[in-house]
């Protein structure tokens, strides 16, 4: 039987080291909305979102006040809307239609975010698929809930050099877009290498179409749990260290496969996956880089911080993949850097450089995530950046992820607000030598030669 | 049987178990069991209900005891038993 200091360990965890889950997503396939003409592909949509989404709200509420444990985010993806757009969109607008009809439904469903407004084209890019990335400045710009993605490589397929090129545009225009809320319309927009079909966290959410017709994702988190943890074992070897990592991950992962478990039930939607990430919130004790720091550095940045993020990320694995019966998304450690008040801190003194953070990626579960550099960063740098970090994904068959906010108007050293869940972040410097020449080959990268297993 | 966790903990003061037992009693709720401890003047109670019989919906009798706990001037927090049995329990 349940003892008191477990019941105490738990209720702890929720209310001192900010254990929660930090979302419920739906996905929900559109295929079946696809007409030839926009109007009608409009309608369907909206049709198919809030018949399917109807309950999602209120269950992640009751579920919330059953356990005691806070759901922070209930979330919607969809098929990649270059598909659904693919026989009805013959211009930007149209697509734009489609991101306002999507956020209309968002917002009658009370979720904070809808993902999918998605291209994959990480070997070639169909007309609707152009039409879609072109049109993403102003989708973003127009709406208040709708997330971007798109994925521009993968190990199978090498790296679409001419999308990568294409999105350094798109991300800048996105930014001078919303350049009047310190370019927040590239916080909602990501690129990938390795996207994954089953992803809940934003602003990466998409429906796969390898995916149910409904399914449910649920993402957990508790960087502040994992921290606390580890300061009752400062001073002791590495095995020790480990093995704390991974019983709190299991521990957290648990409460995830439990949620996943009942909102299935609830919903009458089959349960997707268990997505078990460290995903920090700029709160005070939500941090990944304070874990880092616990580990045994001064600050996030300092040598030894790769190792120790890779330590943290396999052991987070390692725990939580005994506790979920289905383990996907993205499952690791994220390093945003608006989102996390130690990476911050880091990234404010000087200890966290552009470059460090792209080490860092090699072995965190994502990529450059939510970095804020000068709103003068030419689209070929941005473009440079993607192509370094979708070479890192394809090269290591992981998924990594480009989330840059150039921000219109400042500089270095200056401070951006997001607000939110998005935080806060200081303008990073980035290395102002041209790659010019590089990005404006056109093209694609060819697959790794590890990729041909076949 | 539906088991749920009540924990209550805050500055001892009298009537603590009376009231919740009272307020869980006219809930048609059923204790199984009772663990408590006061550390330096801090009451820290735990207890194992049944709710199979429970009068009001589930809600109600969170808020019902987030209340009494708010007049009492502890916390009473009260939670399903999966919870726990997941986190703690291979």
């Amino acid at each position: 039987m349940i003892n008191r200091v477990e019941v105490s360990e738990t209720n702890d965890m929720i209310e001192k080291e900010n254990l929660d889950v930090r979302t419920i997503t739906m996905g929900i396939s559109l295929l079946d909305c696809i007409d030839s003409d926009i109007n009608k592909t409009c309608d369907r949509v909206y049709d198919k979102i809030t018949r399917s989404a109807r309950d999602l709200v209120k269950t992640g509420e009751e579920i919330s006040g059953e356990y005691g444990i806070p759901i922070v985010n209930k979330r919607i993806s969809v098929t990649p809307i270059s598909i659904i757009g693919a026989s009805s969109a013959k211009s930007t607008d149209d697509f734009v239609k489609l991101a306002k009809t999507l956020d209309k439904a968002a917002k009658e469903m009370g979720v904070n975010f809808l993902g999918g407004y998605s291209a994959l084209v990480s070997k070639g890019m169909t007309p609707a698929e152009e039409l879609l990335i072109r049109s993403i400045p102003e989708a973003l710009a127009d709406t208040d809930f709708i997330c971007s993605s798109v994925n521009l490589g993968s190990t199978r397929t090498g790296i679409n050099m001419d999308a990568v090129r294409l999105m350094g545009e798109m991300i800048h225009k996105t930014a001078e877009l919303t350049a009047d809320r310190d370019s927040l319309g590239c916080a909602k927009l990501v690129v990938f290498c390795n996207a994954p079909d089953d992803n809940p966290f934003m602003a990466g959410a998409f429906h796969g179409v390898t995916e149910a017709d409904r399914i449910i994702n649920v993402g957990v988190s508790g960087p502040g749990v994992v921290k606390y943890a580890l300061e009752k074992v400062r001073g002791e070897s590495f095995e020790v260290l480990c093995e704390t990592i991974k019983k709190t991950a299991f521990k957290v992962t648990r409460v995830g496969q439990l949620v996943a478990r009942e909102a299935s039930k609830k919903l009458g939607v089959p349960f997707g996956i268990v997505d078990l990430s460290l995903a920090p919130t700029p709160a005070v004790g939500d941090s990944v880089a304070d874990i880092l720091c616990e580990i045994g550095l001064e600050k996030a940045g300092a040598p030894g911080t790769t190792a120790a993020l890779a330590l943290l990320n396999d052991q987070v694995k390692k725990g939580g993949v005994m506790a979920s019966s289905y383990v996907g998304g993205l499952s690791g450690a994220f390093i945003p850097v608006s989102e996390d008040q130690g990476m911050i801190d880091a990234a404010s003194c000087g200890a966290l450089t552009l470059e460090k953070l792209e080490a860092m990626t090699c072995v965190c579960s994502v990529g450059l995530d939510m970095i804020a550099v000068p709103g003068d960063t030419t689209p070929a740098t941005i473009s440079g950046i993607i192509a370094d970090e979708m070479a890192i994904g394809m090269v290591n068959a992981k998924t990594t992820a480009v989330r840059l906010i150039p921000v219109i108007g400042k500089n270095v050293g200056d401070r951006v607000e997001f607000g939110g869940l998005l935080g806060w972040a200081p303008v990073m410097p980035v290395n102002k030598y041209s790659c010019e020449a590089f990005v404006n080959r056109t093209g694609r990268i060819p697959a790794p030669i590890h990729s041909f297993k076949n | 049987m539906e088991k749920v966790i009540i924990t209550v903990v805050g500055k001892d003061t009298v009537g603590i178990i009376a009231k919740t037992c009272t307020y869980l009693s006219n809930e048609n709720v059923n204790i199984l069991d009772i663990s408590q401890t006061i550390v330096s003047g801090y009451f820290n109670m735990m207890m194992i209900v049944d709710i199979a019989g429970l009068k009001d919906s589930f809600e109600t009798l969170v808020s019902g005891l987030d209340d009494l706990g708010k007049e009492i001037g502890v916390s009473i927090k009260c939670q399903k038993e999966e919870i726990f049995d997941m986190m703690h329990r291979i």
